[in-house]
């Protein structure tokens, strides 16, 4: 009997490659899940995404909240006893969900899109063009209104991005780095 | 003493007085910082969170243009502190990733740039002592609690900076200002990050016990070393928390060196600083 068919496994070595992880050293300690910040708001805690991947679980964990609820902190990557860094997991977890176009009104990698639009486009965030797009696309008009407007006022919101000369390096590199 | 300075988007639009009180206070304390020239944004959590390779090759050019100045690098914001540093030690210890960045990039890294939190610059450049012999006006009646958040001393293999769990750097500096460093146990927990336009109500709960937690310890005011941070502190408390200012660190040392332009800095603040330094006769 086999705990996991081709496509999981196959799942579970790219996932394990794309992270450089050592994924098959968790043994479910739970260090991880003690200290995540995001426990209350997500639907996984750490140590399950990571039992996910080790059972090539791909359509469960490609789809859950908790990749992109997780803020990044290394709280477990720095606590685990076995070295295993879940944000790294969590990051290629992120790139696989977008490269099998999963993310459809998804608000985090809408706005990850803005911000790196206005890389692009900049060479650097613009962030209130940054923050005004992302509000557009997300028809979230009316929130944060008030701390904006007061920024605006106090002189922290430039109307003018700040462009770099050389946007030419950076569309090569955006280019270049496409998967 | 020269640095490069790495000032990063933010720095230029919603955390201006960051970078305002850096520069100011980096001279004070005789630290020359010399902004890249043409620097590009670090990527931050956009870029490692869609696309691993671009998460390097695009800090990797601000390493190119640093390599060029030839001087340390100090970099103000934690996010792109993280990213940099994450970065070099990657280009340092990958050589696939190495030769794939030098690739696109068109630079050949030579590893001999140092990549530092402006924290940690000031720390290790400058030094608690020296900043406690500048100081002119002690931050009396100040009970600071210091809030480093995640990326400063995570992930420990590559900050190599303080300690993870429990930092004492900021604390340190804190205490040589003559304010009071009040010691907490939520040094390091995050505040929710770039989740804060996304996820507006799971970052006021992160926010929420990290003021509780200060208020619970006793402080008039929290301190950190990165804009997110500082702004999530400020923006996303729960409502009708009339809580305590948000400082930047290298405002709080503008203030005990009684630099003039302190006062700019501080109209700046979301949460209005001035009420608790004008009740401490700390305000100029």
């Amino acid at each position: 009997m086999n705990l996991i068919d081709q496509e999981g496994l196959d799942f579970y070595r790219e996932i394990r490659e794309k992270s450089g992880q050592p994924i098959e050293l968790c043994y479910q300690c739970r260090k991880c899940a003690a200290g995540c910040i995001a426990n209350e708001h997500a639907d996984f805690y750490p140590n399950e995404i990571i039992r996910l991947v080790q059972l090539g679980q791909k359509e469960k964990v490609l789809n859950c909240k908790s990749i992109w609820i997780c803020s990044s902190c290394e709280t477990c990557g720095a606590r685990c006893p076995n070295g295993i860094n879940t944000r790294a997991i969590i990051d290629a977890l992120k790139e696989k969900a977008i490269a099998e176009k999963l993310v459809k009104g998804n608000k985090v990698y809408l706005f990850h899109t803005q911000f790196l639009n206005s890389v692009l486009t900049n060479g650097r965030v613009h962030e209130p063009m940054m923050m005004a797009f992302y509000k557009l696309k997300s028809k979230d008009l009316w929130s944060d209104l008030d701390f904006g407007f007061n920024m605006f006022r106090k002189g922290k919101m430039p109307l003018l991005p700040s462009r770099v000369k050389d946007r030419r390096a950076i569309k090569q590199i955006f280019k270049q780095s496409q998967n | 003493m020269k640095l490069s300075y790495f000032p990063g988007c933010s720095l230029e639009s919603t955390a201006k007085e960051y970078d305002m009180s850096a520069r100011s206070v980096c001279k004070a304390l005789g630290m020359e910082l010399v902004e890249l020239e043409d620097w590009v944004c670090c990527g931050a959590t956009s870029a490692h969170s869609t696309n691993h390779t671009l998460s390097i090759t695009l800090p990797a050019k601000n390493i190119a243009l640093a390599q060029e100045l030839g001087s340390d690098l100090a970099v103000p914001c934690s996010a792109c502190y993280n990213v940099l540093k994450k970065t070099d030690y990657t280009l340092r210890n990958d050589e696939n990733m190495r030769g794939k960045t030098e690739q696109i990039t068109g630079f050949k890294y030579s590893g001999e740039i140092n990549i530092l939190s402006l924290l940690e610059a000031v720390v290790t450049k400058v030094g608690v002592k020296s900043i406690a012999k500048s100081v002119k006006k002690p931050l009396q009646g100040l009970n600071v609690v210091c809030y480093y958040g995640c990326l400063l001393v995570r992930p420990p293999e590559v900050t190599q900076f303080d300690n993870r769990e429990n930092p004492e750097s900021l604390d340190n500096i804190i205490n040589s200002l003559g304010a009071r460093a009040i010691p907490w146990a939520y040094k390091t927990d995050c505040c929710g990050a770039s989740l804060s336009l996304t996820s507006a109500d799971i970052v006021q709960k992160m926010v929420g016990r990290l003021m509780d937690a200060a208020k619970e310890a006793g402080a008039n005011a929290i301190v950190t070393a990165c804009p997110l941070c500082q702004s999530n502190l400020e923006m996303r408390r729960q409502k009708g928390d009339t809580g305590i200012p948000a400082f930047y660190f290298t405002e709080l040392i503008g203030l005990a060196l009684d630099l003039p332009d302190t006062g700019r800095w501080f109209k700046l603040h979301l949460v209005d600083p001035l009420p608790l330094l004008n009740s401490l006769s700390l305000a100029r």
